[in-house]
């Protein structure tokens, strides 16, 4: 089978750089398409030129890794075709529509691996639009890759794993961490330990993070709830709830997120078929254990496949690199066929923590039920929860699209980014549905806004009008 | 297990032609029964640019289309909402003197149907609209004709219908449809059975499908219009605007969202369309040349839908050649928005009075007289494939 | 480059708490001259002085923008000629001439 085309990868994180050192060590060129300025993804997110802190400062136990993963990189460069700074926004007929310092271009693929991570998974708060609200992820990139804190009183609110090693980093870094509200209660945790058991190294830098922020008198709530950010402009205080009753804490940052939300945007428009998951929480692309989707030639890992963490996005960037390897050539090595399997092997046990992470960093107790009618949901179109119950109600909404045509929510800059998941567990609650049956909200081109100044090229280009 | 209802009238297709017809029925006093695959008015009903103008259409549907005018004004009393509509006016932009000739041709052509149409120059539209680009050599206004929200509009045309006592089934396809002397029997995926003694094909794009299934035959072609939405902007387009000759149209919505419409996209399958991206840069070309103050805006979502064409551009409204209690109202080459509710009343009318107050003769399903075999056959490309709604 | 020390907490939003080390750059916001560091992102830069990039396009409330990763769309700005982007994936570039507030219209 000869393939004339080079091998595209969609994302430089962790999965695409493995993914491309796959490639390249099998004697192909992959393209790497990425959004950003550098590669790294965000977990091993570079900060730009002159700045001094180390790895070690940067990425703390994870140092290691990353430089692995950046040093990589480093190393593929003259081996690949690097693409930063440029969005992927479209896909149609075999080519990918790319946008690069304000020009369009296709590139055709016969093959493509779409490692295009992950963002944070939001469930609003009032007041959450906030000038000092800002995601886990936000927060992070703002120490990381600034060497800022969001704030001088900082307040870290919500679940998962992320909330804590956010609030150890910022807390480490000589930030002001007021206090780190869990959603989760211990109880929930305990429950979860047998699956946490399954990777004993994660586990143990999880609950020494926890013993730190203990140790260095951040105060740890749990079954704590976000209730209000309060202020004229911007923060001044947050109430808060938890067995105890309703608190406020004054603070000017908050940061909040409730996990991470695969980015499927381009799985979808590369018209791949979806399937519900259960321990996700979320439709995913139908993706096997080799990295293939529906669609041939289309391939998934990392993050926006699915949310497993750093290093199964290394294992799966490698392992789809494989299945894309002995797709190409009819046939797969015994070498490559043996390090499938481990990697298939090493993911498999991800899984099973990552499931005890989801019962672990349970979403606050009837959460959607909770939330009161004037709580903006989707914050680009300023929709609130009444607004989409009453929605739901009048126009008999069942469906998480329906919804979105009839009460604009995720209409937005965004595209429901940051109000997917809300509003589907708003639908989900006032419909007495299951979230599964609200149904995924459909992906449009672009992926993201591209300016209209680009498009000036496309008529020069081909002139004739469309008959 | 089959449930089985019985109505005067069964409706295949709760877009706006079929959700209005439901309700006017309703009016009428008749029993109605409404089967829509999807949801109502999600399709092109639901996604069109929103357009509700008479000027531009061809002469033979002035009649429907000022009926529609009428229905339009009384869309609060009708719906219990507004829609986002406006007669905020359309504007057909002319790029040389031979598109002004022929805006002056129809001017003269469509006088007496109450268009008051005003041709202005170049100068004197960008004295008064600033934001119109140079290109602009002239252009005819039409002060009454606007657009409205569709996406808004037409399902609550199948809400107002429910609310007059339409029995609306959403999510419900057509399997099978049959007709004998006493009436249609119709089989839905989901078991149910619907008898009635008229059937309105409102199906749109897909309702070849239905008059196939009573032996009727038409060339429609399924195409597939691209639209475009910008982020919120400033208030600068007071106007819906098109262009003489083809291209795109475009309007700005009440919350600053510029709406820009135009070429083709192309089919993902049946029923899923997408814009392509030779259409999009062609649109967005057109829109800056025309509208230079949206140089620094962007394009948030683009996205297409399916229309249904007949060869000649216009409709399939009225009674079966094959079928007593057929009624068809379908076609309408990605201009029946604002037509949709005057549709919806002249179907009404076939089925109480037997005959339509507004003249569809131009439109009978007779004038395709051709026998086509059950897969359609190819046919000419239409030249002027640029349609507003 | 500038050897004078550089504020650790200038008024707005954020904190530095490290990286203070790099040049000073002077931009421009709202006809204000301001000083950044080479290597902040224009969000950063904004945010060490105000407490809002822009408005909403509904309410008109402050945004400061949310996700530091081009996910959430709400750190658009304008330079003064018109260009617009997000704050947040913008490098801060010398004499940059901002406004702050216009990112949701032309």
């Amino acid at each position: 089978m000869i393939q004339a085309l080079a091998p595209v990868i969609v994302g430089a994180g962790p999965a695409g750089i493995r993914a491309a050192q796959t490639l390249v060590a099998n004697g192909l060129r992959p393209v790497v398409v990425d959004e950003s300025a550098n590669w790294g993804g965000q977990i091993y997110r570079q900060p730009p030129a002159h700045f001094v802190r180390t790895k070690k400062e940067l990425y703390g136990f994870e140092s290691a890794k990353a430089q692995s993963v950046l040093s990589a990189m480093q190393g593929l460069l003259p081996h690949v075709d690097y693409r930063p700074h440029t969005l992927v926004w479209n896909v149609q007929g075999g080519q990918l529509d790319l946008l690069h310092q304000g020009q369009t271009s296709t590139l055709a693929y016969s093959q493509v691996i779409v490692t295009s991570g992950a963002t944070d998974r939001i469930l609003p708060f009032r007041g959450w639009t906030l000038p000092g609200v800002f995601s886990l992820g936000g927060a992070q990139v703002a120490l990381k890759f600034q060497g800022c804190s969001i704030g001088k009183k900082v307040v870290f609110a919500g679940s998962g794993p992320l909330l804590y090693l956010v609030a150890y980093q910022y807390a480490k870094a000589g930030a002001h961490v007021v206090a780190l509200l869990d959603s989760g209660k211990l109880s929930d945790q305990v429950a979860a330990m047998s699956d946490l058991l399954a990777q004993p190294a994660w586990l143990a830098k999880g609950l020494y993070y926890v013993a730190w922020l203990h140790a260095h008198g951040v105060a740890v709530h749990r079954g704590a709830v976000p209730l209000e950010a309060k202020g004229q402009d911007c923060l001044e205080s947050l109430l808060w709830q938890d067995d105890r009753g309703v608190h406020s804490l004054a603070c000017d940052a908050v940061a909040t997120g409730y996990g991470l939300r695969s980015e499927a945007q381009l799985a979808d428009l590369l018209d791949c078929q979806f399937v519900w998951n259960a321990v996700q929480g979320a439709w995913l692309p139908v993706c096997d254990e080799s990295g293939r989707t529906s669609v041939s030639g289309v391939y998934l890992a990392g993050d926006g496949a699915s949310v497993e963490g750093a290093d199964a996005a290394e294992w799966s960037g490698e392992r789809a690199a494989l299945t894309l390897l002995s797709d190409r050539a009819g046939h797969a090595t015994a070498e490559h066929v043996a390090r499938s399997a481990a990697l298939s092997g090493h993911i498999t046990k991800r899984k099973i923590f990552g499931r005890g992470l989801a019962r672990a960093f349970p979403d606050p107790l009837n959460w959607a039920a909770q939330t009161p009618d004037d709580l903006l949901v989707c914050r680009c179109e300023e929709v609130t929860a009444g607004d989409l119950r009453q929605t739901a109600a009048e126009a008999g909404v069942q469906e998480i699209n329906r919804l979105k045509a009839l009460s604009r929510v995720g209409m937005g800059r965004c595209q429901g980014r940051m109000c997917v998941c809300a509003a589907a567990e708003i639908l989900a609650q006032c419909t007495g549905q299951s979230l599964e049956k609200v149904g995924r909200l459909r992906a449009q081109a672009p992926i993201k806004p591209i300016p209209f100044t680009t498009m000036l090229k496309a008529e020069s280009v081909s002139g004739k009008d469309m008959a | 297990m089959t449930r089985r209802l019985d109505s005067d009238v069964a409706i295949i297709g709760g877009g706006i032609v079929g959700a209005s017809a439901a309700l006017f029925l309703r009016k009428m006093g008749k029993s109605v029964t409404l089967l829509e695959r999807d949801f109502c008015g999600s399709r092109s009903s639901g996604v069109n640019y929103g357009g509700v103008r008479r000027q531009g259409r061809s002469i033979i549907q002035l009649p429907l289309a000022q009926r529609a005018h009428v229905i339009w004004g009384q869309l609060p009393q009708l719906l219990g909402m507004e829609g986002e509509y406006q007669r905020c006016g359309h504007l057909k932009i002319a790029r040389s003197q031979a598109d002004v000739a022929s805006l002056e041709d129809y001017q003269k052509r469509s006088l007496g149907y109450d268009l008051d149409l005003q041709i202005l120059s170049g100068d004197t539209l960008r004295s008064r609209y600033p934001w119109l680009g140079q290109s602009v050599v002239g252009g005819s206004l039409c002060a009454q004709d606007g657009h409205a929200n569709p996406r808004l509009v037409s399902p609550a045309f199948a809400q107002a219908a429910k609310q007059a006592g339409a029995d609306i089934h959403e999510q419900s396809q057509v399997i099978d449809m049959a007709h004998s002397r006493n009436g249609f029997v119709l089989h839905t995926h989901k078991g149910l059975e619907v008898r009635s003694r008229y059937l309105l094909n409102c199906a749109g794009a897909w309702a070849g499908f239905v008059a196939q299934s009573f032996a009727e035959s038409v060339p429609i072609e399924a195409l597939h219009p691209v639209m475009a939405v910008t982020e919120p902007l400033r208030p600068l387009m007071t106007l819906s605007l098109g262009v003489e000759g083809g291209g795109i149209y475009a309007r700005q919505a009440v919350r600053g969202n510029c709406v820009i419409g135009g070429s083709r996209g192309f089919a993902l399958d049946d029923l899923r369309a997408r814009p392509s991206r030779e259409a999009i840069g062609l649109v967005l070309a057109r829109t800056v040349e025309l509208l230079p103050d949206l140089h620094n805006a962007h394009v948030i979502r683009t996205w297409s839908g399916t229309e249904g064409y007949l060869p000649d551009h216009e409709p399939v409204i009225g009674p079966s050649g094959t079928t007593p209690g057929l009624i068809h109202g379908f076609g309408f080459a990605g201009s029946g928005f604002q037509l949709g509710p005057a549709v919806g009343e002249v179907l009404s009318e076939l089925v109480c009075r037997g005959s339509s107050s507004t003249p569809i003769e131009a439109f009978s399903i007779s004038r395709f007289t051709k026998v086509f075999r059950p897969s359609l056959q190819p046919f000419q490309q239409p030249k002027e494939i640029f349609h507003e709604n | 480059m500038s050897q004078a020390p550089v504020p650790l907490n200038e008024p707005g939003l954020l904190t530095r708490m490290s990286e203070t080390q790099r040049e000073r750059v002077t931009f421009f916001l709202d006809g204000q001259a301001l000083t950044g560091l080479r290597g902040d992102t224009v969000l950063t830069a904004v945010l060490m002085h105000r407490k809002f990039v822009r408005y909403s396009d509904e309410s008109g409330a402050h945004r400061a923008g949310f996700c530091w990763m081009g996910a959430c769309q709400d750190c658009w700005i304008s330079s003064e000629a018109g260009d617009r982007f997000k704050a947040c994936s913008t490098m801060l570039e010398p004499s940059m001439k901002l406004i702050s507030g216009q990112g949701g219209s032309t």
